[in-house]
């Protein structure tokens, strides 16, 4: 049997356990609904359209937060790279950044940017950006020098030579820098809007739990579980077709 | 007047940690006519690299100076075309879209484009492989996919660096073909390096040897063929006497050169 169906079946497998345990009332109702019932609860929650402004605002939130970290991720990893005195500067504290607890910068974020959606963006974009200069960097070390080469003798000025010929040769590494920046950005906005916020994904989840109302809790964890992974394989599949034309036949 | 001139031109590497510092040139002096076949050969490790890095523009002289078309040169100029010995082509594009980068660089239009990128993927035999990219390409179609991207731009001064350094004999034979026609078309000047003597004698209207480092000319040794000729040289009288002309004033630098690494 192939990995991928022993995984399937695996998932299966745990899915209808969960279902078991719940039906039989070993695992009480009101901890943890069966997964037919989540099921159930979402469709009826989709169909309703009743968090319809809530999922665009999470999913536009997170959008927001992905472009902004590529944007500046890139920028930043492709002028740190050309700087190497900044980036021995630099260095040590990039390795430390995933130690700080960005979270508890909220307070912080809510006085410089109010209530609205741009603390979240904010905690997204800042747990993803450094990701994206971290392997905007590791490609670009890895441009071999005559392709370097190559850029000058086709008279490629620096912004030229990194749009034309630096980037493109890193992007393998770039997009691993984008599927972190994908998964990051929907753990920073999402966790946000569990902290403080008056709509969107997170803050509904909250608020179901704070009003012990399991079918619409439950319900918007599946929804951000089918999410995550759709988005991951569909990353994953864009990837393995980019990276096919530059591996040797 | 000469296309090309170095003017005692030295390079020197400065000394890293725990390296003294290298002369990888001695002063040197060379003079190319426009139009002119020009091979280097010497014993590894001689500065040939480092002699075309510095002719390019891609590295300054440490002392002396470099004229090309009476302009003294600093940075890459126009008109100049390298190959390099390592694998430079772009591996995201494809072999037609590498062949366009300069073209498109250059604002050349699409139209215009594609008619010269047809016409070097059909003189470089890379025909079939116009929508492959280089990964699927052996190592001696990927430095065609190289020579081709060059020879688009139409350089006046052409610099190959081993270009057939991954290919086989019968290959060389047939691209060094390849390379005089082209140089007879369309007038360029070639400053060729090369360990292959016989590559040099046969291609060459004078072979440059160098000597171990730092590197300088020894010697350099007119050749006295004619513009046309092909690869059925190899079979004259003359060509032997050249190619062990060469060889004897090479043989004693490259022991040295063998000796010392």
């Amino acid at each position: 049997m192939s990995a991928s169906s022993i995984r399937i079946l695996l998932v299966a497998g745990l899915v209808a356990l969960l279902e078991i345990l719940c039906r039989t009332g070993v695992i009480p109702n009101f901890t943890v609904i069966p997964p037919s019932a989540m099921a159930q609860s979402l469709w009826n929650i989709l169909a309703s359209g009743k968090f319809t402004p809530d999922i665009v605002a999470t999913l536009t939130n997170v959008a927001i937060a992905i472009a902004a970290a590529m944007l500046a991720g890139v920028a930043l990893g492709t002028a740190l790279q050309g700087w190497p005195a900044a980036r021995r500067v630099l260095d040590p504290l990039f390795a430390t950044y995933y130690a700080v607890p960005m979270y508890a910068f909220y307070p912080l974020l809510i006085v410089i940017f109010g209530l609205g959606d741009l603390p979240q963006v904010a905690i997204g974009f800042l747990l993803a950006v450094m990701a994206v200069i971290i392997n905007t960097l590791n490609g670009l070390d890895r441009v071999p020098p005559v392709l370097l080469k190559a850029a000058r003798v086709h008279r490629l000025g620096p912004l030229a030579a990194a749009l034309r010929v630096r980037l493109p040769c890193a992007a393998p590494y770039v997009f691993t820098g984008f599927k972190l920046a994908v998964a990051y950005s929907f753990i920073g906005v999402i966790g946000a809007e569990f902290i403080t916020s008056s709509r969107g994904i997170g803050y509904e989840i909250s608020f179901a739990y704070n009003n012990f109302d399991n079918g619409v809790m439950y319900a918007m964890i599946l929804f951000i579980l089918l999410l995550v992974i759709t988005v991951n394989m569909s990353l994953h599949a864009w990837e393995k077709r980019l990276l096919a034309r530059r591996r040797r036949a | 007047m000469s296309h090309v001139s170095l003017r005692a031109v030295t390079r020197v590497y400065p000394a890293r940690s725990g390296q003294a510092e290298v002369h990888a040139l001695d002063p040197i002096d060379l003079e190319l006519a426009r139009g002119e076949f020009f091979a280097v050969v010497g014993p590894s490790g001689c500065g040939k690299s480092t002699l075309l890095d510095v002719m390019a523009g891609l590295s300054a002289p440490s002392s002396g100076e470099v004229v090309f078309e009476n302009q003294l040169v600093k940075g890459v100029p126009p008109g100049i075309g390298v190959v390099f010995q390592e694998d430079a082509s772009f591996p995201w594009l494809t072999v037609h879209d590498n062949i366009a980068f300069g073209l498109r660089q250059a604002g050349t239009a699409e139209g215009e484009v594609a008619a010269q990128v047809r016409y070097a993927i059909e003189f470089m035999g890379l025909k079939e492989f116009a929508r492959a990219y280089p990964a699927q390409l052996s190592g001696g179609m990927r430095q065609r996919v190289c020579i081709a991207r060059t020879l688009v731009l139409k350089p006046r001064l052409i610099l190959l660096d081993e270009p057939f350094g991954a290919l086989d004999q019968q290959t060389r034979l047939l691209m060094g073909d390849e390379l005089l026609r082209l140089w007879r078309e369309t007038g360029a000047t070639i400053l060729l390096i090369t360990h292959a003597l016989d590559e040099a004698t046969m291609l060459a209207d004078r072979v440059g040897v160098m000597s171990a480092r730092p590197g300088r000319f020894l010697d350099v040794i007119p050749t006295g063929w004619p513009r046309e000729r092909d690869s059925t040289i190899v079979s004259s009288e003359s060509f032997g006497r050249l190619t062990s002309r060469i060889w004897t004033r090479l043989r004693g630098e490259s022991i040295r050169a063998l000796g010392r690494a």
